[in-house]
Order: structure tokens, then sequence, then C-alpha cells
């Protein structure tokens, strides 16, 4: 896909979507509005978008248990993601799932997951259906740096390259597993390299750059739409919040230092200097985009508290078909 | 009228197999050695040659990875059998079981929807030691969410896997290595046992034998002799474990009230327990003594013969507790 204005703009708005709404996320469970636990995805905003920009809701995605961010780039409403995150009955999971497991299959989402790793074998499920029923479509799934030491994700690796599955392995290395600074949980500083032992291209992407994301994402789409198999993007990035929860400056396992020079980085203010300057998106019109975003995540947040709490009733619902 | 056709245990795998393949063109076959080799233990025979490489695929030794693949492609819209050789192998993949498979429905508010056949092999007495031999059915009957059968004649195989690929749900078949040469009338057509359904397979008014798998054919030889004694046993063959049929175990309890809960599995924290609570909640007026068990004791599962023999439930012990109960009674 050329990466015209359209698509630029397209990438923007995906990226400001989720800025806004993870943040005002994180006020709200600050407020104590949200129970439960919330990981979000500030700072890492270019990957999702540069990824989902190629995707329609034909193509599956697994996410992490940072996936609001992935759920949004899929075209999640903000009024029933604010729902599940706040446990009312209109919400993605009917207020079942929660942050962890928010998830919408229409959109071709299948599920945050509260299990470090889980989600490439299953992807593996959803590639090997894609390519069983002969359509065009692509499998992606997202993992961190810490995810890329589970056995699932290697056996998965190995699956997917076997079976030539139309599979995007898209790795977000934020630095750290959970609290853990990547020096201390692997001894490789390229989780790309990975891709080697299984037969598939590994590709180190700038993922603080949506346009590097996208472009590195369009390559990998047509080799596996080709039948070519998988390949392993692993994109630089950044949490700009702490592992759980808001707090980003302050921590004992990484320095405010780091944070700030990763936050010169911002993946939105690179985005919109370089809209500025190809004449796409003066400084003014992004502001009035923020604020547009603003209001309607605002509108998801009323519709989200004026929602009704599960009906006990419905407790054993669902568990089976 | 012409003698029912026989088939093995084993070859009734084989043919539900090809029944559900035929049936359903979103069906397909994937595990260790099952197209290339048809099996470890054949359950595959001939299914790569009649269908092709799309419709029965072997994978790599990788049990979560498999075990994804049949979550994954479920949940996209097709309808998935997968094999986990040994049932011991389910530790390499526990989490993709408990945590994916079985709860993705509920955790996204019912959107998804599983139809996932998981086949695997259950049980000791072939001397293959504590990691090829263990009845681990507690494991998954734990899980809301999964279903699980454990059928104990040919016919039972078929029909029940023929029934779990057609139910929307993923659905544990719990075979049993040691029962793979038994022989018993297997009809050529489709049909289906329904899931969550016990049977009685031996009339009896004075204990109720429950019990499941192969320890059906162990608990029909205890009542043959115990038959010798004067003693008229019920056999209660259960077949699926998750749904329970409770209703057939308190009408068979409420008619003999006496039980003997029997399976292969190490006894402390086996379904029995969760039988023997199930029976006591709604017939412990009926009940004219205590609950027995029959189990396996608490150890691993021996390899040397002598030792295995030892640690295997039989009819033998089985005769044993009935006699103790009755003379308890």
């Amino acid at each position: 896909m050329e990466l015209n204005n359209e698509v630029l703009l397209d990438i923007h708005r995906r990226m400001v979507r989720i800025r806004t709404f993870e943040t005002e996320a994180g006020k709200l469970a600050e407020a104590g509005k949200i129970p439960g636990a919330l990981h979000l995805y500030v700072g890492q905003e270019a990957v999702a978008s540069g990824i989902m920009a190629h995707l329609s809701n034909e193509d599956w995605i697994t996410s992490t248990h940072r996936g609001h961010g992935h759920l949004i780039a899929k075209g999640g409403e903000f009024g029933r993601m604010f729902a599940e995150l706040f446990g009312r009955a209109t919400g993605y999971c009917k207020g079942k799932g929660g942050s962890m497991h928010i998830s919408n299959m229409d959109l071709g989402m299948l599920g945050a997951n509260g299990i470090v790793g889980a989600g490439p074998p299953i992807a593996v499920g959803a590639a090997f259906s894609i390519k069983y029923r002969k359509t065009k479509n692509v499998a992606v799934t997202f993992f961190g740096d810490g995810a890329s030491n589970e056995g699932s994700f290697h056996e998965a690796a190995n699956m997917a390259a076997l079976y030539k599955l139309p599979l995007l392995f898209v790795c977000e290395n934020n630095g750290y597993g959970e609290y853990t600074a990547q020096a201390n949980h692997q001894a490789i500083v390229d989780v790309a390299d990975r891709a080697a032992g299984y037969g598939m291209p590994g590709v180190v992407v700038d993922g603080m750059d949506a346009v590097a994301v996208y472009e590195a994402a369009d390559a990998a789409i047509a080799r596996a739409t080709a039948g070519d198999g998988p390949s392993l993007l692993e994109c630089k990035t950044y949490r700009f919040f702490d592992h759980v929860g808001v707090r980003g400056m302050g921590l004992t396992y990484r320095t405010d230092e780091e944070l700030a020079e990763w936050q010169k980085r911002d993946p939105i203010h690179i985005f919109e200097a370089r809209l500025a300057e190809l004449g796409v998106v003066s400084k003014e019109e992004a502001v009035k985009i923020h604020e547009d975003v603003l209001t309607e995540v605002q509108a998801g947040i009323e519709f989200a508290e004026s929602s009704p709490l599960p009906d006990p009733a419905t407790l054993l619902e669902d568990v089976y078909a | 009228m012409a003698e029912a056709r026989e088939l093995t245990y084993i070859a009734a795998v084989a043919e539900a197999a090809k029944t559900v393949l035929l049936e359903q063109e979103n069906a397909f076959i994937a595990g260790e050695d099952v197209a290339g080799a048809g099996g470890v233990f054949g359950s595959y025979r001939g299914i790569l040659e009649e269908f092709g490489d799309q419709r029965i695929v072997d994978t790599p030794i990788s049990e979560e990875g498999i075990i994804g693949l049949g979550v994954g492609s479920a949940a996209t819209g097709l309808r998935p059998i997968v094999d986990i050789m040994f049932m011991d192998f389910m530790g390499e993949c526990m989490d993709e079981i408990a945590n994916q498979m079985a709860k993705m429905r509920y955790m996204f508010g019912g959107s998804a929807t599983l139809p996932i056949t998981v086949i695997t092999m259950s049980g000791g007495g072939m001397n293959m030691a504590a990691q090829h031999s263990q009845s681990l059915e507690a494991w998954i009957c734990h899980l809301p969410g999964l279903k699980v059968v454990a059928p104990s004649t040919p016919y039972d195989v078929k029909g029940l896997i023929i029934s779990a690929s057609r139910d929307d749900n993923p659905v544990f078949v719990v075979l049993n290595k040691l029962s793979l040469g038994n022989r018993g009338p297997v009809p050529e057509e489709s049909y289906t046992i329904p899931l969550g359904e016990a049977e009685v397979v031996r009339e009896g008014s004075d204990v109720s034998i429950v019990t499941y798998s192969r320890m059906v054919g162990e608990s029909m030889s205890a009542a043959n002799t115990l038959s010798e004694k004067g003693i008229d046993a019920e056999v209660l063959d259960l077949r699926s474990l998750q749904p329970m049929d409770t209703a057939a175990i308190v009408t068979s309890v409420k008619k003999t009230q006496r039980v003997v809960v029997v399976h292969e599995a190490v006894r402390f924290g086996g379904l029995g327990g969760e039988i023997a609570a199930q029976i006591q909640e709604e017939a412990f007026d009926y009940l004219d003594a205590p609950i027995a068990r029959v189990g396996a004791p608490f150890s691993p599962v021996p390899f040397s013969p002598v030792l295995e023999q030892a640690y295997i439930p039989n009819a033998d012990r089985i005769v044993a507790e009935v006699d103790k109960l009755l003379n308890a009674a």
C-alpha cells in the first residue's frame, strides 16, 4: 500500500486515538474508577498504528496484556472499550474480560492476553485458518521482548515458518520484561536475531517511527500473502508509563534520564513534525485533531459510566456455547 | 439378521476421524506423527492417503503450538481435531488448554466459539512408566469451558468422537491405550452419542459400580465374579466426565443404596471424590453404607511389570471393595 497523504492521516489518527484513550484511562484508574490492573500503551503507539493501517477486519491479530492500543488501532470503539474497563454489561466482553482480555471478534482482534507469550500459538492457528481458506489475509501476533523468552513464541515461530503461514511476528521491544531490563533477561540485543533460527527474515525497526513500522509491515505482508511465510519485525520502542498503571518517573528499575531520552522521540511528536514538514497537517490542525479525539473519548467515558452493570444472573452465561 | 460388524477400539478412532472429515469441510486433523505415520497408535491410518495433506497435518513436537493451532483455527472458523499423543504431555501445553482454550469464550463475553476436539491417550498397563501412563482427566474436568469424554468401547469411541466434533465447545476425548485392541460392534454409518449421558451397562440391585474408560471392563468382570457369590452389581459407564450425568448416578444409587466409584486415576483428588460428594449431596438418605472408592495409590505409575500390576486397579480390587461394603452394611 502506497504511503500517501490519506495513509499518513490515517496512521496519525490511530496514534492520537490510542494516546488520548490511554491517558484518560490512566486518570480514571488513578481516580479509582477502573477495577483491576491496567497496562497502558503510551509511548508505543507507532507500532500498533503502523501495522494496523494495513489491516482489515478479515485480518486477525493477537495482542498482549498491554492490549488497548492494538484494539483501538484495529477499530475499537471508545465507549465499548471503556465500558469493558469499567466492568459494564455494554463492554466488548460484557464485563467478563476487562482490560487484560479485551477483544472483538468482528474486528479480527483475538484478545488481549493475561499470559505473556500466549498469543503467538493462537496466531499460528488464525494464520493456518487463512491459509486453509486460501484468502489473501494475514495474521499478526504482537508480543514483547519478555515474551520472546517463552517457549510458546519459539514453538509458534517454528510452526509458522514450517507451514509458510501468512503471519507477522511483531515484537514490541520496550526494553523491559515487566520490571527487568532486557540486558538482564536475554543475552541478545536484537530479538530479530531469533528469526534466523526459524528460517524467516528478522528485521529491526524503529518502533517510534510509524512510517518505518508501516514500511516494514508492507514488505512482511507482501511476503506473507505471496505464500512465502512469516517474518519477524522487532520494533524498538519504549513505554512512557510503568508496567502497570501510570507513573513513569521515579521508578527503581529504570532512570528518569532514560525515560526523558525516549520521550524526545515521542512517536506522535515525530510524526506530527513530519506531517507539518510535508504540509499534510499543520500544527494548528493537529491540535484540532487531538481535541476532536478527546471529545470522542469523553463521550465514550460517559457512555461507559451510564451503562448498566452486568446482571449477576449472567455469571454462568458464555462458559459454554 | 447379519451379525454386527466389529472393529477394534483403535480402528474406531480412524473411522470416526474419516467420518468427521467427510461430514465437515472445515475439519482437519493435526498432531505429532498423525499424517505420514498414521499416528503412533495407528489412530489415523489411511487418512493422509484418502484426504490429502490439507486435511491431516504432521506437526513438530510442540504441544503448546498444537493446542494454539487448535484454538486459533477454531476461533477463526475451522473445526480442528488436534492430537496430544499421550495425555501426560498436557504439561507441555497446559497454558493453551487452561488459560486460552477453556476460557476464551467466557473472557470474550461469548463472542468466540471454539469447536475443538482434542484426542489424547491415557492409562497404564503397558510398562511405559511414570510419564506415559497417567490418567489425568481430573486436571481438565476442573476447568470450566472444557468438556471431557472417556469412551470404554469401540462403539462409544466412534460415537463420542463424532459428537465431540459436532459440538461447538472444546471437547477432550480421553482414549485408553490398553483398550486399543478391544473389539466390539461398530455401525458403519455415522452416529452420535449425546455428551453428558451415562449408560447402565449392567443392571443390578445390590450395589452400583460407577466408572468409566477401561475400568468399565474391569468392573464388568468384577460384577460377574460378584454374581457368582449372589451379589447383583449394577455397572454405570459415565462415558462423559464433563458434563457428568449426575442424575444417572443418583438414580442408580437410589436403586442399590450402595456405591463404589472406580477409576484408574490416583484416588486422592481424583473424580471419585467429586462423584462421592455429589452422591452425598443428592442421595445421602438413600445410602446404606459409606461411599467406597477404588483408584490408584498415591504414587507415580511404576515401570516394572510387577509393580505396575500392583498399582493399577483391577477386578479383584473392585470385588474386595464391594465385599467390604456389603459386610459393613
